[in-house]
Parts: C-alpha cells; sequence; structure tokens
C-alpha cells in the first residue's frame, strides 16, 4: 500500500494550518517587548543627499531611535554579491543597506525609525527632513549603456557591471552561408514579482549572549545566516535564521535586502527584538524586480527550415546595485540555453550587465529561462511564416532526436534526457491542432482572427553541481541535504536544508519517506525553514528543491533501509544478504512470514537492547548529495487566442500543456505548479509591465496599475505530461515548478503574432495591452 | 476611541484610534494573525472578512465602522474541531499553495455562495476577481468553490 504513495494524488500535509488561519508567517509574529521599524525611502530615482535632519522624529510619541549610514559605519559591511562572473569584467560597486552620501532608486533606503508601534515609526517618517540635490536619471539598460548616459557608480564605467560573452560553433560561416537570416528586437518588459506576502523581518538580538534570531520571509535561510554574518559580523553559530511560513517568493525572496541587515542592526544597537513588515508599494519599490532584457537577435536558417546559427546581443538591467543572484541570470541561466530544445551548431551571445537607476533585479520565476526560450520560439515561429511551413514542422525538423542518456549541445551543456518531438505529438493531438487550424482558416474567412502559438521548450534545473557553481562563480555550493531520524515509535523526523514555501513538500517528501521505507506519509514530519534544526542546504529556487533535496533525500532512506536490513537480520537470526525487503518489511528470502517491520527496527534501534556486533544505536542518517548534472524538464505548450481587430482586445481562449518533469511523486500538486507557473508567464505577455518615467519615478507602484492575473481573465489549463526519467537522479524526478513560465509567455506571444499577421502586423511590444494591439493594427493598415 | 466588536463570537472592548484599521485591530488587538495584509490600495482581497456575516477587505474598514458588529475571520469558520466546508474544499481540490491569499479567498468565496448558493463557472471567478492568488492561478480554487457548492447543498437538504 504505501509503495504506492509515489506517483499519488494525495491532499497536502501543510494545508490544515494554512486554511485554518493558524500558520504563522514573519508579520504575524510578536515577541515581548518588540519595537516595530520603518524605512525611509528616497524619492528621487538619483539624488546627493545634502542632510539628513532627524530631530523632530527623534522628538515625536513612541520613536525610539533614528538611525543613518553614519550610525550603521563599522558596523553593517557593504550588501554582498554572490554570483561573481569570471571572465566578464564583473566590478561590483559598493552596495550599502543605508544609503551614504547617493541614492540610486526610488526605494534606496536613507534612514530608519524606530518606534513602540507601527502607526508611530510610520508617522514619524515624515518628520524627517532629508535635503536632496537630484541628478540626471537613466531607467533603460540600452540607454544607460550609451556614452552621455547618467552614472551611477564611479567605479562602473559606462554603467556597465559586466559583459559576458557565449561562444559555440562557427558564427561567422553559419550566417554567412544561410539562405535566410532574420532580425528580432525584443523587449523583455520589466516585472515585478509580487509573491502575496510582501517581505518582512523580526529580528531579536541578545546583547547578553551575543546571539541574533532572526524570522524573515526568505526562500533559502542558510544563505542568509551566512549572507547576515558576513555583513553583520554576528558569528554563524550565534546567528539563528527561520523561514517560518512564507508566503510565496518567485525569486523575489531569494537575496538577502538592505532592510533585513537594518532591522538587525536596529535589534542590535537597542537589545529589543524589532519588527519591519514591507507594505505593498514598498514591496514594489525595494523587493528586487525580474526580466528587463533588451535582445537583438538573429536567427540563421537554410532554405529547408533547418537553424544554423543563432546571434545575440542583450543589455539586462541590473538595477541600481547588483542583487545577490543577478549576474548568473541573464548568463549561465539564459545565454548557456540558446540551442533549447534544437541542434543549433553555432551560438554566439553577448549580455552586457548594466545599471540603472531602477530597483535592483534579480531572479523571477524561470530566471533567465524564459528570456532565453522566448527568443527562440519567436524566432521558430518567424521562420515559419517565411518559408510557409507549418511552425510544428519547423519545429519536427529541428528537434534533438529522443535520448535518454545525455546529449551535448553547443553551448556546453549536456541535457540529461528528452523526447521533445513526443510531447509535441501529445500536444498537438490532445489540443486537436489540426482541427484549430481549420477553425482559424474559417474564422479568418469570417474576419475573426483567431491565433495558434506553440512554444517547445527545455530548461535547466535543479540547481546544480557544486563544481560547476564555482566554476561559473556562484560564491555558494548547490547540493542540498536532508537528514532522517526514526524515534522509537516508529515514527519519523525529516529535516531538510531546503525551504519550501507553497511548493508542497513536507507532502511530497513524506511521500518519498513513504515509498521507500513502507510507513505511511501520516507518520513522517518534515521540518525545514530553520538553521537551528535543519542540515545546512542551498534553498528553494530554481526548480531544485525536488530534483536535488528531493535526490538527498532518496539516498539517506536507502541508507536507513540499509541498517534496518542488518538489524533485522540479526533479529532474525540471519545472514544479511539472505534478506529481503517489501513495504517496510524486512525478512528471509522466501519467508515474508517472518518479518520485522522498520517500526520495530526503529524500537530496537533506539532502545539498543539486542543490536549486531559493531552497529550504532539510533536508526537515522543523513546525506548531502550533491548532483552529478543539472536536470533538464522540457514540454510543449500551445495557445490560442482571438484578437478584435476594432478594439485590440486579446481573449484567451485555450491553453493546453504538455509538459515532462520525469515520474511524477504527486500528481496533484504538478498539475497546481503548471496551473501557476503557466498563469504567470501569460501575465507577462498580456498585462504586466513596471514602467518607470524618465526621471525614474515607479509609476507602476500600487496593485491598482500593475495588473497581476485575475481570476475572471483566464481559461482553465490543459495540463498533460510525458514521462522522461533523469538518467541520474535516484528517483528519476526533474524540476516543475517554473516551467508553466517558461513556456507560456511566448506561447501566447505566437499566438498574438500568429492571429494578426493576415492584418500585416510584425511586431507588438508586450505586455498586449489592448491599445498597444489596437496600435499595431493600426500602423500596418497605414503601412 | 471606545468600540466594542465581537470577533468570532468573543466580545472585544477596547479603546482604539479613531484612524485604525479593522485588519490592524484583528491582527494586533485581536491576535488573530489568520488575517492578512497582501496590499495597501485594497486590491488583493487577504483581508477579507465577514462583518455582520457579509464580506468586508478589512483593510478598508476602519475599527471605528465595525464598532458594535460580529466578525468572523477564517479563524471562526471551523466549529468544534470540524472544518468549514468550504475550507474541506479548498484542501480536497489543492486550492492553495503557499496559503497567504487563502484566508481572503475562502471568505470571498463564503460571500458568493451565501448569496448565489449554485454558481457556474464564470460566476465563481467573476466573484473571485477581487482575490489575487499568484501560486495557484486559480483554476483549483474554482474547483474548490464548486466542490464546496456541491457539499453545502447536500448538507441542507
Amino acid at each position: 500500500m504505501t509503495t504506492r504513495m509515489f506517483g499519488s494524488a494525495i491532499r497536502r500535509r501543510e494545508d490544515p494550518r494554512l486554511i485554518t488561519g493558524s500558520a504563522l508567517y514573519t508579520d504575524d509574529m510578536t515577541l515581548p517587548g518588540m519595537l516595530h521599524a520603518a524605512m525611509l525611502r528616497s524619492p528621487y530615482a538619483h539624488a546627493r543627499i545634502r542632510s539628513i535632519d532627524a530631530s523632530a522624529a527623534l522628538e515625536a510619541e513612541g520613536v525610539v531611535a533614528v538611525y543613518t549610514s553614519a550610525d550603521a559605519e563599522g558596523e553593517l559591511n557593504p550588501v554582498p554579491c554572490a554570483w561573481l562572473l569570471p571572465n566578464s569584467g564583473l566590478v561590483v560597486a559598493d552596495y550599502p543597506s543605508l544609503a551614504k552620501d547617493t541614492v540610486r532608486y526610488v526605494g534606496d533606503i536613507v534612514a530608519v525609525v524606530v518606534a513602540e508601534t507601527r502607526y508611530q515609526a510610520y508617522d514619524a517618517l515624515d518628520l524627517i527632513d532629508v535635503d536632496y540635490d537630484p541628478l540626471p536619471a537613466v531607467t533603460s539598460p540600452e540607454q544607460a549603456a550609451q556614452p552621455d548616459a547618467p552614472q551611477l557608480h564611479e567605479n562602473v564605467p559606462g554603467n556597465q557591471a559586466f559583459h559576458w560573452t557565449l561562444t559555440g560553433g562557427d558564427v561567422e560561416a553559419a550566417f554567412a552561408n544561410a539562405d535566410v537570416v532574420l532580425h528580432e528586437h525584443i523587449v523583455q518588459q520589466r516585472l515585478i514579482p509580487n509573491a502575496m506576502e510582501t517581505r518582512a523581518t523580526l529580528a531579536h538580538y541578545i546583547q547578553a549572549s551575543g546571539e541574533l534570531t532572526v524570522w524573515n520571509t526568505t526562500q533559502n535561510p542558510h544563505i542568509l545566516r551566512f549572507v547576515s554574518s558576513a555583513v553583520t559580523g554576528v558569528p554563524e553559530d550565534r546567528l539563528r535564521v527561520i523561514a517560518p511560513e512564507v508566503g510565496g517568493g518567485f525569486g523575489s525572496k531569494i537575496a538577502a535586502y538592505p532592510a533585513d541587515f537594518i532591522t538587525m542592526l536596529c535589534s542590535k544597537k537597542l537589545g529589543r527584538p524589532v519588527k519591519w513588515a514591507e507594505t505593498r508599494s514598498e514591496n514594489y519599490q525595494a523587493t528586487t524586480h525580474g526580466r528587463d532584457h533588451v535582445q537583438e537577435v538573429e536567427l540563421a536558417a537554410t532554405k529547408d527550415g533547418k537553424i544554423t546559427g543563432l546571434r545575440a546581443k542583450v543589455w539586462s538591467g541590473m538595477g541600481a546595485y547588483l542583487s545577490l543572484a543577478a549576474p548568473g541570470i541573464p548568463t549561465i541561466l539564459h545565454g548557456l540555453m540558446l540551442s533549447g530544445v534544437y541542434d543549433i551548431p553555432a551560438i554566439q551571445e553577448d549580455v552586457y550587465g548594466i545599471h540603472t537607476n531602477t530597483t535592483p533585479v534579480e531572479a523571477y520565476r524561470g530566471a533567465g529561462r524564459p528570456e532565453a526560450t522566448f527568443m527562440l520560439e519567436c524566432l521558430v515561429d518567424r521562420l515559419a511564416k517565411e518559408l510557409g511551413l507549418d511552425p510544428a514542422e519547423v519545429r519536427r525538423r529541428n528537434f534533438i532526436p529522443a535520448f535518454d542518456n545525455g546529449h551535448p549541445v553547443v553551448t556546453g551543456l549536456t541535457y540529461d534526457s528528452g523526447n521533445y518531438q513526443g510531447a509535441l505529438d501529445k500536444l498537438l493531438d490532445k489540443a486537436g491542432y489540426q482541427d484549430l487550424r481549420r477553425q482559424q482558416a474559417e474564422a479568418r474567412e469570417n474576419g475573426r482572427y483567431l491565433g495558434l502559438g506553440l512554444a517547445t521548450y527545455v530548461e535547466i534545473c535543479g540547481l546544480g553541481p557544486s563544481q560547476v557553481a564555482g566554476a561559473i562563480g556562484f560564491q555558494g555550493g548547490l547540493w542540498e541535504s536532508a537528514i532522517v531520524r526514526f524515534h522509537p515509535s516508529g515514527k519519523v523526523h525529516v529535516f531538510i536544508g531546503a525551504s519550501p514555501h507553497g511548493q508542497g513538500e513536507e507532502t511530497t517528501f513524506a511521500q518519498i519517506i513513504s515509498s521507500e521505507l513502507g510507513v505511511s506519509p501520516d507518520d513522517v514530519k518534515v521540518v525545514h525553514g530553520d538553521t537551528d534544526n535543519t542540515p545546512m542546504g542551498w534553498g528553494t529556487y530554481g526548480s531544485r528543491t525536488t530534483a536535488v533535496g528531493g535526490a538527498a533525500l532518496a539516498v539517506t532512506a536507502r541508507k536507513i533501509r540499509d541498517k534496518a536490513k542488518i538489524i533485522a537480520a540479526h533479529l532474525l537470526e540471519a545472514a544479511v544478504e539472505d534478506m529481503d525487503y517489501e513495504d517496510g518489511k524486512f525478512f528471509v528470502k522466501g519467508s515474508p512470514d517472518q518479518a520485522k517491520t522498520i517500526q520495530e527496527v526503529a524500537l530496537m534501534a533506539n532502545v539498543a537492547w539486542n543490536m549486531p556486533a559493531g552497529v550504532e544505536a539510533g536508526l537515522e542518517a543523513s546525506t548531502f548529495y550533491d548532483p552529478p548534472n543539472f536536470v533538464y524538464p522540457f514540454g510543449a505548450h500551445l495557445a490560442v487566442v482571438e484578437v478584435d481587430p476594432e478594439t485590440g482586445q486579446v481573449d484567451l481562449q485555450r491553453y493546453v500543456c504538455v509538459d515532462d518533469c520525469g515520474p511524477q511523486i504527486n500528481p496533484m500538486i504538478v498539475e497546481g505548479q503548471v496551473h501557476g507557473g503557466v498563469v504567470q508567464g501569460v501575465g507577462q505577455a498580456l498585462w504586466e509591465g513596471a514602467v518607470y518615467d524618465e526621471d525614474g519615478q515607479l509609476l507602476t507602484g500600487a496593485m491598482l496599475d500593475y495588473a497581476i492575473p485575475r481570476a475572471d481573465r483566464l481559461p482553465n489549463i490543459e495540463v498533460h505530461s510525458t514521462v522522461t526519467p533523469s538518467p541520474h537522479h535516484p528517483l528519476g524526478v526533474k524540476g516543475i515548478g517554473e516551467a508553466g513560465t517558461i513556456a507560456s509567455t511566448v506561447a501566447v506571444y505566437n499566438a498574438v503574432m500568429d492571429a494578426v499577421a493576415p492584418l500585416g502586423v510584425q511586431r507588438i511590444a508586450m505586455p498586449f495591452t489592448p491599445e498597444r494591439v489596437w496600435r499595431a493594427i493600426q500602423d500596418a493598415k497605414e503601412a | 476611541m471606545k468600540v466594542q466588536l465581537t470577533i468570532n463570537g468573543r466580545r472585544f472592548d477596547r479603546e482604539v484610534e479613531p484612524r485604525q484599521l479593522l485588519v490592524h485591530f484583528l491582527r494586533d488587538l485581536g491576535g488573530l494573525t489568520g488575517t492578512k495584509v497582501g496590499c495597501d490600495t485594497s486590491q488583493c482581497g487577504a483581508c477579507t472578512v465577514l462583518l455582520d456575516g457579509v464580506a468586508v477587505k478589512s483593510c478598508t474598514c476602519l475599527t471605528v465602522q465595525a464598532d458594535g458588529c460580529q466578525v468572523t475571520t477564517v479563524e471562526g469558520l471551523s466549529r468544534d474541531g470540524k472544518l468549514h466546508p468550504l475550507q474541506e474544499a479548498f484542501w480536497n481540490k489543492h486550492g492553495l499553495q503557499c496559503g497567504y491569499c487563502t484566508p481572503g479567498m475562502i471568505l470571498a468565496s463564503h460571500e458568493l455562495l451565501r448569496t448565489n448558493p449554485d454558481p457556474s463557472e464564470p460566476e465563481i471567478r467573476h466573484a473571485l476577481e477581487g482575490n489575487m492568488c499568484r501560486c495557484t492561478g486559480y483554476q483549483n480554487i474554482v474547483r474548490s468553490v464548486k466542490e464546496a457548492a456541491k457539499t453545502m447543498a447536500g448538507g441542507s437538504q
């Protein structure tokens, strides 16, 4: 029974506390004597600070302290960047938690107020008088790279934080010999992640012992401890980070932020617990954004539709400072994926990481891979149109043939396993593609504009082998850890270093233990998020928790099984090699009736009255699992839209997808990840976009102005899958958290472009608001 | 100002600032942190509660406006350890991931089923357009509400 838990759509074990309101998120915490912090943020995108007068604020009721950069001198080291890309000329500009003499984006922190209540802290912000001397600002990465652009940092000439290049194959020859060369200018607009829970920190420093406990909305508590120790000087053994319930992240809760360190500093100085919780407007200004690429791409192909080369230049906006992992996103996670699901013999890319007077940019769901998939997939559709071929046929002509144990691509990666044609075939079948094409032709005859958009993708996730992490400049490891502990009663604790925050691993990891060791998932408690009681781990992002942490857990479970078998053999007075195991029971081969259950073995191991010679007491094991390769999930998606040429309104009518993340531990959770991922990518295509004015004011500064997908604007997502196991993962599984987002933006883009093709429209910038689509149609009419 | 509220059946007599938002009363004075704050412009619906049985966004309501009222928060939905059919349905249908929007989503759904016990899918989607979720893509929330409607209809027969 329990062995079938792997693959069962069981209800989530985390839900009872979440549906009853008993779960505690960071801002739900209160400690005795707790104070409240509020950050004074710059209203200017670029300015010198002439002076700060906090005297009135200090007089205000309830105010305990006001701190500025002078108070952080010698107490807070700069906010670090942890992805130091080699061979890219990377320069890391000084990133102070509290701005010293210059502010560089709207939201840069100038001062902090600590008061007895949150209302008092916010009231006092208005009483601080800051004299600014405004400077010219720049917000577009392409413009910031121009010679006459305003300069953000003295040590970063031309605002260029790095210039990363990738070359594989003979690109010059590919373009010289091409029958067809297509060019595309793509703006991957800046996005605001919008986790429903904004960021928060509660810091409690005990001056007597020098111990600091931090509750934080982080995706990676162990990284936050490591970084916070470096910034605040509190030794790691006295620094405890707890990620309690965390309300979504999507990449925006990877980085360690200035406000976190400032809150820690306040508690250190005052010796009292201090809580800071961001408002949504603050979140829009100061929590990291995503994407922000300007891309110039060229594709070379033969007249038969075979892609022979890809060449790109990308200006990637970094914002005002380099966030923790920022340099790796538009480079390693983007450029290396430019071969996609195709065998492209020659690829070259130049990526310029450019500072602008905007909020720092970080990973955002998909992180680099949606931007790579977009480039390729929109050009593949262009190629199909150019050659008069169906987009599905062009893909077929270029796919890497099915493989199950490694396929190298020209960017230097070796994909683990894939069957791209298989995924596309299933998609076309499930969607009724030929029928849809017929409907489209009929609709066009009736003056209606239906569009079909395909996207096929492969993504790199399950980050990753630590040796590779070192080689690509990531200043950490990328392994994951697990401890499995059997209690005398046979109940199990699992402690993991990763830190899920909505993805459901408390359930899927219990299912892994259940299927590996024959205990009920109800008897397994998965503990995560507290650096004092979990082993070191690198966190939950990049679809890696199950892909790496799940592997760590499976290996640990097998260690437990091996030890239990030795103990069971001893109890049955049999030789270990004569023992068999099935579904939580150990028995002599051929005699399943005379079995010792895993629970019986756990009891004996814990009381240790009768153990085999040389075997330690206890039934516990741990693993630090460093994967031999990344995993490469893949799939094929189709969007069906109708565009109203009179209004420019885009109606997303159907969305069908086939995703392959290998064997699924819990199909219900996989489907949920796909739903959410697809909708987030659809959001980029149709509605979302952060807009700054030329002075660097964030015009989309609240949920009123930034349109995230709502329930009434979406069709049901039709979710299908194929199963291609990863050859190197102990359970064969790959990641699924980002897949939907990686494919769906360009699927919708291609669908809209397909719909308006008969109207002569060549290009529309995302998001496809009715006005933009309508204008593009009008412009095409005039042209 | 002096106010008197009954929250989930428990009476609270308190002195509050006139400007205090109901959501802050619930969370900071009531100790009921199930109700969440997700935005500052009344867009996201995470703070939805029932005021005299009717759903309101408690970030758009002053505590003094709720003086003398009955408030129901997510903590008050289950009775005698038994989950409300909506809670049960959100659990069964995977209607939540990170859980942050869930209390508001459940109470907004409660409002829908109060006024329309057998809603169609478009009606459910329309009724929930003022509640944002970034994790689920809403599809399983819609399924959850459908299941709850079915259960509640069965229960009343």
